[in-house]
């Protein structure tokens, strides 16, 4: 993995309101060292209208629009405009929801700002359900585990909503996951993100330890384990959809250790999680065979004028 | 220059002459040449504002909070449907205390599916704090629009023009077109002290305690006190410059009047009409036009009415268990002041036409229903 050089200076202070353990909160202190100060939040309805704490504070030194669960990436778009024509053009705009803001309530306006190429950075910190109003299901919750609209006696059977592929199919400039996990990642991608013009899509997996019921000193292991082993895979999608760079650098840990070390799948039986570990394989397999078969054609050239 | 065009252009000529920044809109009928004729006046150079073709009206008004809460004068037009669907981002807008301007053509809400006027969807909206303003003409439509964003971005409170579907959105009148340089010193351009901006962080509508919400409400209340006497002045100042003035109500033929009708939108002028045949006849009746509707001007419905003997509202609206809106509106503004009879008449939802005829009709029975049994009473029903 390339190093960064990760700035020193914090722009999301101490005294936030997020829980113990929190992957939101890195993800954002994370992300602001790359962005810098000239960067302009819009946060919809998410943890993170939380965390930012109350009224007259705020945890971060970043001017921040909070706007309503649906419209972070139009709200954004706004914004964007709003500076362009006050003469602003250099302010990068970052859109910061969760996964129920992106993968279910804000995907039509997501994929409205996608197909228009708004210039703005979006963010889906996720931690794979509504947290924030007490652990409900997302689409964005894995296959298998319990929430509370998923119980146990009838736990989530649908896969998690593919999220990556979604994005990619708008031919925007820039998609890609990262995790807390890695910070190099993460900060060398959202440097990366910052230079591009266009809509660029960042989706940071960020454990929640409440919801997950883990232990909160274990949230950068469980993301790492996330990627060991292969469920949560970090790629960028770059050249308009049209290449596929998967990271590969690690070594594989057992699947089983990442399922059993979570509460939200305790109630799986060891045949159920095997069925759930060869969906894993198989994901990969086709995201390995993906990134092969477009290295193989050229890309194409999707903007016109 | 004088032009001959469409309701709809009225307000596009308006954005236009105001110099808005930020534009975003999503397709509906009868609203759609409105933003067809800002986006060829985007495209050809004519107004200097970035378009933004969303993809629903909810983004429509969530795209101008965002430009809007940047600093950026912003304007965006829907009906009907749209205007339901854009609920949430219109009380965003409001408890943000962001100046948008929005152009709501009156459309019947479906099912059954309706494309033709009445005024359910702005005045569904009625408590979300935008001023609503009802216009009559083109030229009204076209002359309101800078005077919106004049008295918006006074107030930091959104407002509405409303306009009826087809009666005044698809009728083509001469208007005198107002260019942006004459316009400039009546509308400064915008700049706001508060916005979204690197050098001077802040954090916009994060959480409230208890402790803080209220007051904030409370300053809405207030600002919206302030729209009043705004309005007036905004409209006054208006016709000085270009001379034609506005204000919150318009009396016509009320100073003697036994009975007065009290109507919005294009009907009015219908009423008028069919009051100056009546007095011909040597029968003492009068109109109110009720120009602004929120804020309410109670002051002024208290002053002309209080002189009657029998008032009458005609609502093309109707809240289903609780009469129709502006009689609601018109007798609790009276309560305490006179106890005179306030009559509703509800007439002309989805679009049927409220002709000369039909208005007489109400009138008639206005003036000689001694004892009105109902205050409610629904004009043209086929039974």
């Amino acid at each position: 993995m390339k190093e960064a050089r990760i700035s020193t200076e914090e722009l999301m202070g101490s005294g936030h309101l997020a829980c113990q353990g929190c992957g939101a909160t890195q993800a954002m202190r994370l992300a602001l060292k790359a962005l810098g100060r000239q960067t302009v939040l819009v946060i919809p309805a998410c943890c993170w209208s939380v965390i930012d704490g109350s009224f007259p504070h705020s945890a971060v030194d970043l001017p921040i629009f909070h706007t309503a669960f649906e419209t972070a990436a139009v709200t954004a778009s706004g914004v964007k405009a709003g500076l362009q024509m006050r003469g602003d053009t250099e302010t990068t705009v970052v859109a910061w929801a969760g996964d129920g803001g992106t993968y279910d309530i804000g995907l039509q306006a997501l994929s409205g700002a996608a197909e228009r190429n708004e210039d703005i950075i979006y963010v889906c910190y996720d931690n794979e359900a509504y947290m924030n109003t007490g652990i409900q299901r997302s689409s964005s919750t894995p296959v298998g585990a319990w929430t509370t609209t998923t119980p146990v006696t009838n736990y989530k059977k649908r896969p998690k909503k593919n999220m990556i592929d979604i994005m990619a199919a708008h031919s925007i400039p820039y998609v890609a996951t990262t995790s807390v996990a890695y910070p190099e990642d993460l900060v060398n991608k959202f440097k990366k993100a910052r230079e591009i013009k266009g809509t660029r899509y960042i989706q940071i997996m960020a454990p929640c330890p409440t919801g997950w019921k883990l232990d909160p000193k274990l949230t950068i292991w469980i993301a790492r384990r996330a990627v060991t082993t292969k469920v949560y895979p970090m790629i960028e999608v770059t050249e308009n959809g049209e290449k596929i760079s998967v990271f590969k650098d690690f070594e594989p840990t057992p699947f089983n250790e990442y399922i059993k070390a979570q509460g939200r799948f305790r109630h799986l039986s060891d045949e159920e999680i095997g069925k759930m570990e060869k969906g894993v394989e198989i994901s990969w397999n086709k995201l390995l065979a993906k990134e092969k078969m477009l290295a193989s054609i050229p890309a194409m050239d999707t903007q016109t004028g | 220059m004088k032009k001959t065009i469409m309701g709809n252009h009225a307000v596009s000529y308006g954005v236009r002459a105001s110099e808005a920044k930020v534009i975003s809109a999503y397709p509906i009928t009868p609203q759609t040449h409105v933003v067809e004729l800002l986006s060829e006046m985007c495209a050809n150079g004519e107004i200097d504002a970035k378009f933004i073709k969303v993809e629903s009206e909810h983004s429509a008004m969530a795209a101008c909070v965002g430009a809007s809460a940047a600093g950026s004068r912003a304007f965006t037009a829907t009906s009907s449907q749209g205007l339901l669907l854009m609920t949430e981002m219109l009380h965003w807008a409001v408890g943000s205390r962001l100046p948008i301007v929005l152009a709501n053509i009156n459309r019947a809400i479906g099912p059954p599916w309706s494309i033709w006027t009445d005024q359910n969807d702005s005045l569904s909206m009625r408590d979300v704090g935008w001023v609503q303003i009802y216009c009559e003409s083109n030229q009204e439509t076209q002359d309101t629009i800078p005077q919106a964003f004049k008295i918006a971005e006074q107030l930091q409170l959104p407002v509405m023009l409303v306009l009826d579907a087809f009666f005044l959105s698809h009728t083509y009148e001469i208007v005198d077109i107002l260019e942006a340089e004459e316009v400039r010193d009546f509308l400064p351009p915008y700049k706001p002290e508060i916005k979204l901006d690197v050098n001077e962080p802040h954090s916009f509508g994060n959480l409230a305690s208890p402790d803080y919400y209220m007051e904030l409400r409370y300053m809405i209340e207030e600002a919206m006190g302030e729209a009043r006497e705004l309005i007036k002045k905004t409209g006054k100042e208006f016709g000085e410059r270009f001379g034609r003035e506005y204000g919150l109500v318009h009396p016509y033929r009320c100073d003697d009047a036994e009975t007065i009708l009290v109507c919005s939108g294009t009907v009015a002028s219908t009423v008028r009409a069919v009051i100056d045949q009546m007095r011909e006849e040597g029968i003492k009746i009068g109109s109110l036009k009720m120009r602004v509707f929120r804020p309410f001007p109670f002051e002024e419905v208290r002053e002309i009415l209080g002189s009657a003997k029998k008032v009458a509202v005609l609502d093309r609206n109707i809240s289903f268990g609780g009469h129709g809106i502006f009689f609601q509106e018109v007798k609790s503004a009276l309560y305490g002041f006179t106890d005179i009879p306030v009559v509703g008449y509800i007439l002309g939802l989805g679009g049927r036409d409220v002709t000369p005829e039909v208005l007489r009709e109400v009138a008639d029975k206005a003036i000689n229903d001694k004892n009105p049994e109902t205050y409610i009473n629904w004009i043209g029903v086929k039974k």
